[in-house]
């Protein structure tokens, strides 16, 4: 259950997100508190893999702040609020805390699956290899994929790769984990495996933020819905609230396009 | 055809021949591990995000590949000299031509090699808390580097023909001491015959060790 | 450095490099036009079910493209006469020896593009009960052009540099112009530096195209 006793993990103010002319994130507020699990769901385009793309810098934010854990990130120039600088170093203690899984995986071919389960407590972590084995493999039982240590991930199929990639992020022991569409890229034997995967670490009580399209999964899995339409927040509210009975009529008629779900 | 072939009077200054071998391949190697340096210096040059650094690179890459070499062997020989009064020897100009040259070649091999790994993998390596850094090292390079060796190897082989241009510096490899041999011999069709197979030996020997070599590096997945 | 660019020799001798140039064009295109012609030719011998065919053009493949150019020029000039008892203008020679080497090249470009032609086509056609022929004519060669756009016009970028060399024949094209007019005047620096500009603004286009090609290829899929 969602931990309202303490600040926020995750804290979002006034975020804005321009591709040149183009206005994708029109000014978000947006806070996680620990344990929460946030469904992002909207029709392409809509910004909502841009908005958590921004939560750990993959993209750049063009105006807003971001908090973690109360401290807000990137340094401000003394006299101009709105330009915020974001050192590598700090972008990259950011992403051992805060976890991605991508669309299309993303994982190293030229690594074995424990390889690349290892890569980020090696190199990120300079975790000594021994520990960095144990731990990863940990993770690789959890995904289970614990008998395939030594392929590399061009012989699996996309499932598996997908929950290779969940167990090199869970390896990190982020506080809060971001999946992109991770779905969205399988063919549809393969998603089930995946989304039990991601129910799996829904029920050990994970800070997590999804992006999907998998309307049934959402209902099950989140504990807060958000439509995202035209770079804003349309709708927020419980899965009952967003999915069944809708305020909106914008997301109403998102929501009748995916008429073969079920709940 | 009643001509008659005699290749004896070139076969017995075969010493003259080798000597020409031999510096064939010293210019040539000489040449690949400068260009090499060249091309590394370049390529960064090339992917920098200033500005500032890229475009002079980019506009010498661009000048070296759409010129001729031999102009790049005559100015480094006859121009560059009288800015900067000096003489140059011929072996200095021709491997000051040669190493530019493929430099800027090798430079393309190496960006190309860099620029083809996707850029999911940036991403991957970025989402773990890779630096920059980190992610060139573990990352990107090493599945880099395997995509570079086929074009790597072509640009060398480009090269070691190359080197005969260094004859009309009077630079004594292959080519130059076949001209002495045929001044020697007055006998042009077994002279040059006999040199171009043994330029035919020499590249397809090249071209077979560079193949073997090929395939032990990318032996992998 | 206080070098003095003289500017005032550059006017006066550019229509003297412009002479060249004519013959750098006169070298140029057709040799590029006869080599691409028969490189097709060659293609369909490397391709025949003839194993002489397959093996005499592989020879002959192999031995353009694994000996440097310049003692192709200079086989072509100096030995090949001998062979066939005609003496050949240096222009001739030089004519020869460019299209005979593209043709090699070309060969190796058509081949590549009619092997990567989906076998799918060539069954659908057959199925339709056209003969090999043409398949080929019509179906196979269309695509094979359009799909190896980027390459001949790379062809045709390394040719135009290759043409330098028959300034080695004394062919007054555009490089013999400019050794000459550095000796005549004893600034090397401004004429060599003027025809490789010469050089870049006749052959950078045809990069440029080149490229233009690729990147709209890439995009079509």
């Amino acid at each position: 259950m969602p931990d309202t006793t303490r600040p926020p993990i995750l804290q979002v103010s006034g975020l804005h997100k321009w591709f040149g002319t183009l206005h994708v994130l029109q000014g978000i507020d947006f806070s996680v508190a620990a344990g929460e699990r946030v469904a992002i769901i909207g029709g392409s385009g809509s910004g909502k893999s841009t908005f958590l793309r921004c939560l750990n810098f993959m993209e750049m934010p063009t105006a807003g702040r971001i908090a973690l854990d109360g401290t807000p990130l990137g340094r401000a120039s003394a006299g101009k609020p709105d330009e915020v600088r974001y050192p590598e170093s700090e972008l990259c203690r950011v992403r051992e805390r805060v976890g991605m899984v991508f669309q299309q995986f993303n994982l190293f071919p030229h690594m074995t699956v424990l390889e690349n389960a290892m890569e980020g407590l090696v190199t990120v972590k300079r975790m000594k290899k021994a520990e960095a084995r144990e731990r990863a493999l940990r993770e690789l039982d959890k995904v289970g994929l614990g008998g395939k240590t030594d392929v590399y991930p061009g012989r699996l199929s996309g499932g598996q790769q997908q929950r290779v990639a969940i167990a090199r992020a869970l390896a990190m022991e982020p506080e809060i984990l971001l999946f992109d569409e991770p779905t969205s890229s399988l063919d549809p034997e393969l998603v089930g495996e995946v989304l039990r995967v991601i129910r799996q670490l829904a029920e050990e009580g994970r800070t997590m933020l999804l992006v999907t399209h998998e309307l049934g999964f959402a209902y099950h899995f989140a504990t807060k819905v958000i439509f995202l339409a035209d770079g804003v927040f349309h709708e927020v509210g419980t899965p009952d609230e967003v999915l069944k009975h809708p305020k909106q009529e914008r997301t109403r008629a998102f929501l009748e396009r995916f008429t073969e779900f079920s709940f | 055809m009643n001509y008659q072939w005699d290749f004896s009077p070139v076969l017995t200054r075969w010493p003259l021949l080798l000597d020409g071998l031999f510096n064939t391949v010293k210019i040539a190697a000489i040449a690949i591990v400068f260009g090499v340096l060249v091309g590394l210096v370049l390529a960064l040059l090339r992917l920098s995000p200033r500005r500032s650094l890229r475009l002079p690179a980019a506009v010498f890459v661009e000048f070296y590949r759409n010129t001729p070499p031999i102009v790049h062997f005559f100015w480094f020989f006859y121009a560059l000299p009288v800015v900067l009064n000096i003489s140059l020897d011929p072996l200095v100009a021709a491997v000051l031509a040669l190493s530019t040259q493929s430099g800027a070649f090798y430079a393309e091999v190496f960006r190309g090699g860099i620029r083809s790994i996707e850029r999911g993998q940036w991403e991957g390596a970025k989402a773990l808390g890779m630096s920059h850094t980190q992610l060139m090292r573990r990352i990107v390079v090493p599945q880099a580097a395997t995509r570079m060796v086929a074009p790597f190897v072509e640009r060398s082989f480009e090269l070691i023909k190359t080197t005969a241009l260094a004859s009309t510096l009077a630079y004594g490899e292959l080519l130059y001491q076949a001209m002495m041999v045929n001044s020697e011999t007055f006998r042009p069709l077994e002279t040059y015959t006999a040199v171009a197979l043994l330029y035919l030996v020499l590249l397809v020997s090249c071209s077979a060790l560079a193949r073997a070599a090929e395939a032990r590096l990318t032996a992998y997945r | 450095m206080d070098y003095a660019f003289d500017f005032a020799l550059v006017v006066e001798t550019f229509p003297i490099l412009m002479r060249g140039f004519v013959v750098t064009l006169e070298l140029w295109l057709p040799s590029l036009a006869i080599g691409l012609a028969g490189g097709l030719v060659l293609a369909l011998a490397r391709l025949s079910h003839s194993r002489v065919l397959r093996g005499g053009s592989l020879v002959y493949i192999e031995l353009f493209r694994d000996t440097p150019v310049l003692i192709q020029l200079i086989w072509f000039y100096y030995a090949f006469p001998i062979l066939i008892g005609v003496q050949l203008s240096p222009f001739t020679a030089a004519l020869l020896a460019l299209a005979l080497n593209t043709s090699a090249y070309g060969a190796e470009i058509f081949r590549g593009g009619i092997q990567s032609i989906a076998r799918g086509q060539w069954e659908g056609a057959k199925a339709l009960g056209m003969r090999h022929a043409d398949v080929l004519r019509r179906i196979v060669l269309p695509q094979v052009f359009k799909l190896m756009l980027p390459a001949f016009t790379n062809r045709a970028v390394e040719v135009a540099k290759m043409s330098s060399l028959a300034s080695v024949l004394s062919v007054h094209e555009l490089m013999y112009q400019g050794r000459l007019l550095s000796s005549t005047y004893y600034r090397p620096f401004e004429i060599l530096t003027t025809v490789a500009v010469v050089y870049f603004v006749l052959i950078y286009p045809a990069t440029f195209l080149s490229m233009t090609l690729e990147r709209r290829m890439a995009g079509k899929g």
